[in-house]
């Protein structure tokens, strides 16, 4: 145990504590207790930088599961410093803004602040695990925390809906991924990463290797919101605003992206991680932007750009993968892609994070985010209306802000793809340089939306739930820092690219030397051209965006991915139940039939072939004519049981075989088991007589009508236990364990009571787990009885 | 129906602490000669069982003011918490430890931890078969 892993569970360790600084502290806001940890952590992380940029990964091991080989590996390289730089710091001034955010008279703070450290533990757990199996763990645990968090407004039917969808998704790519991990462990016999990478070759050649590297894409793709899983995202908006600028956008939904990059020295070789991930980026790139300017909620835009950028990034991971698959090719082109990629994922952060905290506060403020209820905000919110203006025009990609250097960068890399000059790509290469510019226009446009939609136009009072002013200065300090950032990187990206962006980089592809230079001005070449055509068109569409709005009316709905979401879960809802109730009929007399129509199914079918039938009396005792007569008393009694009339007389029947058993145990000379046997037998004499006295009275003294099936197996059930007991005593395929009880009775356990000594001690473990076994028997038929009289009632 | 049940009341009234006490005997001795908790708790359960038939739910419940399903908790506790306490001397779960000790009064006595938990294994019998009659002849 490190430091390091102290930093990595220290938000788990907080998140104990929230509950009772919540209800110490009433009057303060809980807010201010979990802010210092994200600080404090930034700084920490902030002390690997020069490290992590000049020497090797720092590597902190702790054994965890030594049985399995899983080790709680924490690994700090220049990609894992990045995200957990991204976490901490986002996570910072989130958590400040929250403060704002959540009333502390009206929220459930506890809770959401439970959840969020939950989260970035979690977090920080994915980015900085080398252990597979415990990035797993993390990895699924921040989907749990996901869903927790969107579900927070439980009491709202979209929130609970949209909880469900990204639970279902993101678990379901996250299962995909644990194959994949599994996959990798068949191949290579471990789950440590970096001896995964230092094995590539022997993976690459190996047949499971493209199984493996479809699951774990499929994990990454739903994570990432890539095209067709990107579903969830925008209902995830449902979360409140904090939890959407952290999680749905700078975080969470980058351990995809994070992944992607993680594995990419394992798979980038092969061709087809790099059509599969360049391919889906790309699509998920346009079909985000292009749904985002159809959306009238201010969250949903960014929702849907932000499944837009993710695509733009996973995209360049793509082209990126490309400098290693292709030799021969100039690598400057294809390194800049990465490059590229892991700048823009830095810039997304601070725009994203920006534009969110607006869009939160105008939705504080004014009580709604339909676009087309607001408007001319700008004089009320000037502040306000300046970061949203930075944060959009960044997006948008526009000068001096850091996204047109990222956005130049992405220009750069696709229109090179044509170089590549591989799988016919002179043909359809063309095809990327081409939607990632139409896919710019539209994110252009809903740039512009976001802004002028919003802050210019008339102010329409009467739709408005509250007078809408300027938000306080604590609410805009978070906005206000990450917009700066958007200015700061702007003007000097270089601050970040040797100390961040390299080590990065040296990460994702450990093959190649990285010497990042942004520069701003790149003089007239075709990627500027690019860029002032996105706005000169992009602004001619804008303007008439009324005209062409139509054509989202032409998309079938039926089509929609939603309503194939929908209607397959309503499919699997319906099919299961369907299923169930035909077997589920509420008789305990068929479930009897069931359980013992398998009993004897599968335990006479695997003893007979197994040749494990065998009856051997040769040494058996006499049988003596006393015991003769026990047999017969209790072979009447039973069969009497068939054919009495009351019911009272079939239980003290029933009570003459249960004693007669137990005249067997003392004959047998086992008194422990002949005095257990009275008392139960006794006590359950007792219990059917209550029983009874809440059988329909009407039915009382009706017999049940013969029925074959029951007979057959009843007969059934008899012949197998029989043949199995004289089995058992024939075949000693063991010696006895009953001598060693005999000998240690007293030496090892101080008792002379074997039977005894057998339950609380040596088999204590056995008597522990039935007590409890009992107890929630005990538990359940109270539960059952006392529910469904309250649910009669 | 008013029913005569004079006999089996009056019997009751004396034959129940027969069974408590033999079951308290049959719970300490189970050490060395047959018996435990399972079949103390049972035999004390059953005498509860008497004294249900003899008089009827309420008066039971004046007589013993207990709630089972805490009784069966604390049981549980007894068990599980003999078993975990080994782990607080650096020995496996469910070690137990015996010896002999010089009591006042009572004289040189072999004590054994797993008295304690056969006393969970008793408490939870008892609490189970009280909370399933309980219950179910609660039911109207």
């Amino acid at each position: 145990m490190s430091l390091l892993h102290l930093a990595i569970i220290s938000p788990f360790l907080l998140a104990v504590l929230v509950p009772i600084l919540y209800k110490l502290f009433k009057k303060v806001h809980t807010g201010w207790f979990i802010l210092p940890l994200p600080l404090v952590l930034f700084v920490y992380f902030v002390s690997f930088v020069s490290a992590t940029s000049t020497s090797q990964p720092i590597i902190e091991s702790f054994t965890w599961i030594e049985a399995l080989g899983i080790e709680f590996t924490a690994k700090i390289d220049g990609l894992g410093l990045l995200f957990a730089l991204l976490i901490t710091g986002i996570g910072t001034l989130v958590i400040l803004y929250s403060i704002y955010y959540l009333s502390k008279d009206k929220e459930k703070l506890n809770t959401f602040y439970v959840y969020l450290l939950l989260f970035m533990g979690a977090m920080l757990g994915v980015v900085l695990s080398d252990n597979l199996i415990v990035l797993y763990a993390f990895w699924e645990l921040t989907s749990f925390s996901s869903f927790l968090l969107i579900g927070y407004w439980y009491d709202r039917e979209k929130s609970r809906y949209g909880a469900q969808k990204s639970m279902l998704i993101t678990v379901f790519g996250g299962l995909s991924m644990l194959g994949g991990i599994i996959l990798l462990y068949i191949m290579t016999g471990t789950f440590s990463i970096s001896e995964i990478i230092a094995q590539s070759d022997v993976i690459f050649t190996h047949p499971l290797f493209v199984p493996a590297l479809l699951c774990i894409l499929l994990g990454a793709f739903t994570k990432s919101a890539q095209f067709p899983f990107h579903i969830w995202l925008p209902d995830a908006m449902e979360a409140p605003t904090p939890v959407s600028a952290y999680l749905h956008s700078a975080t969470m939904v980058k351990a995809g992206i994070y992944l992607v990059a993680r594995m990419s020295p394992v798979f980038a070789d092969h061709a087809l991680w790099l059509w599969l991930i360049a391919g889906f980026g790309i699509v998920t790139l346009f079909w985000g932007s292009f749904s985002a300017v159809k959306q009238t909620d201010l969250k949903a835009i960014l929702a849907f750009s932000t499944i837009s950028q993710l695509g733009m990034i996973m995209s360049l991971l793509g082209i990126g993968a490309a400098a290693l698959h292709f030799d021969g090719i100039d690598d400057k082109y294809h390194t800049i892609a990465t490059t590229a990629a892991v700048f823009h994922l830095i810039n997304h952060a601070t725009f994203k994070g920006s534009l969110f905290m607006v869009v939160g506060i105008v939705d504080h403020e004014t009580g709604t985010r339909d676009i087309r209820r607001l408007g001319g905000l700008m004089q009320l919110m000037p502040i306000t209306f300046t970061l949203a203006i930075i944060g959009s025009f960044s997006m948008a990609g526009l000068p001096p802000f850091n996204g047109f250097l990222s956005k130049e960068m992405f220009f750069t890399a696709m229109t090179h793809i044509i170089d590549f000059n591989v799988f016919q790509l002179d043909t359809w290469g063309i095809l990327f340089p081409v939607i990632a510019w139409i896919a710019s226009v539209f994110t252009f446009i809903y740039s512009m939306i976001l802004v002028f939609k919003t802050f210019t136009g008339k102010l329409q009072p009467e739709k408005l739930e509250k007078k809408p002013h300027e938000a306080p200065i604590g609410m805009l300090i978070s906005p206000i820092i990450l917009a700066s950032l958007v200015i700061i990187i702007g003007f000097f990206p270089n601050i970040l690219s040797v100390n961040i962006i390299e080590p990065a980089l040296s990460a994702i592809m450990p093959e190649f030397l990285f010497e990042v230079h942004i520069s701003f001005w790149h003089g007239f070449n075709l990627e500027l051209w690019m860029t002032i055509g996105v706005i000169v068109l992009g602004t001619l569409l804008y303007l008439s965006l009324a005209k062409w709005r139509k054509i989202y009316g032409l998309f079938p709905e039926k089509l929609a991915l939603n309503k194939a979401y929908d209607q397959g879960l309503l499919f699997a809802q319906n099919g299961s139940f369907k299923m169930t109730k035909m077997y589920m009929n509420g008789s305990i007399r068929s479930y009897l039939i069931y359980i013992f129509a398998f009993f004897i199914a599968i335990l006479s079918s695997v003893l007979f072939s197994q040749n494990a039938f065998k009856i051997d009396l040769e040494h058996a005792a006499d049988v003596r004519y006393y015991e003769v007569l026990l047999v017969a008393v209790i072979v009447i009694a039973s069969v009497a049981i068939l054919f009495v009339k009351s019911r009272l007389t079939s239980v003290i029947l029933l009570g003459t075989v249960g004693y007669t058993v137990a005249l067997f145990f003392v004959n047998f000379r086992a008194p422990d088991l002949a005095l257990t046997q009275l008392v139960i037998e006794t006590i359950s004499v007792s219990l059917f007589l209550l029983c009874f006295y809440h059988l329909p009275k009407k039915r009382n003294e009706e017999r049940m009508a013969f029925k074959a099936t029951n007979l057959v197996i009843s007969i059934g059930v008899g012949a197998v236990v029989t043949l199995i007991a004289l089995s058992a005593h024939s075949t000693k395929l063991f010696e006895s364990i009953s001598q060693y009880y005999v000998e240690n009775t007293y030496t090892e356990a101080a008792g002379k009571n074997m039977v005894n000594v057998i339950l609380v001690d040596f088999r204590g473990f056995d008597t522990l787990f039935e007590i409890v076994v009992l107890a929630i028997a005990s538990i359940g038929i109270y539960a059952m009885i006392k529910l469904r009289m309250k649910g009669a009632k | 129906m008013k029913t005569n049940d004079l006999i089996l009341q009056t019997a009751t009234k004396i034959v129940l602490f027969i069974i408590v006490l033999f079951s308290i005997y049959i719970f300490f001795a189970g050490h060395y000669t047959p018996g435990g908790g399972f079949v103390g708790g049972l035999l004390t359960a059953g005498a509860i069982i008497l004294l249900l038939l003899a008089f009827d739910m309420k008066t039971v419940a004046k007589i013993l003011p207990i709630n089972y399903m805490t009784m069966t908790a604390v049981g549980l506790l007894f068990a599980i918490g003999t078993a975990a306490g080994a782990l607080l001397f650096n020995v496996p779960f469910l070690t137990h430890a015996f010896g002999d000790v010089h009591l006042p009064i009572l004289g040189e006595m072999a004590l054994h931890t797993a008295t304690i938990f056969d006393l969970g294994v008793f408490l939870v019998v008892v609490g189970v078969t009280m909370t399933i009659i309980q219950t179910i002849g609660g039911d109207e």
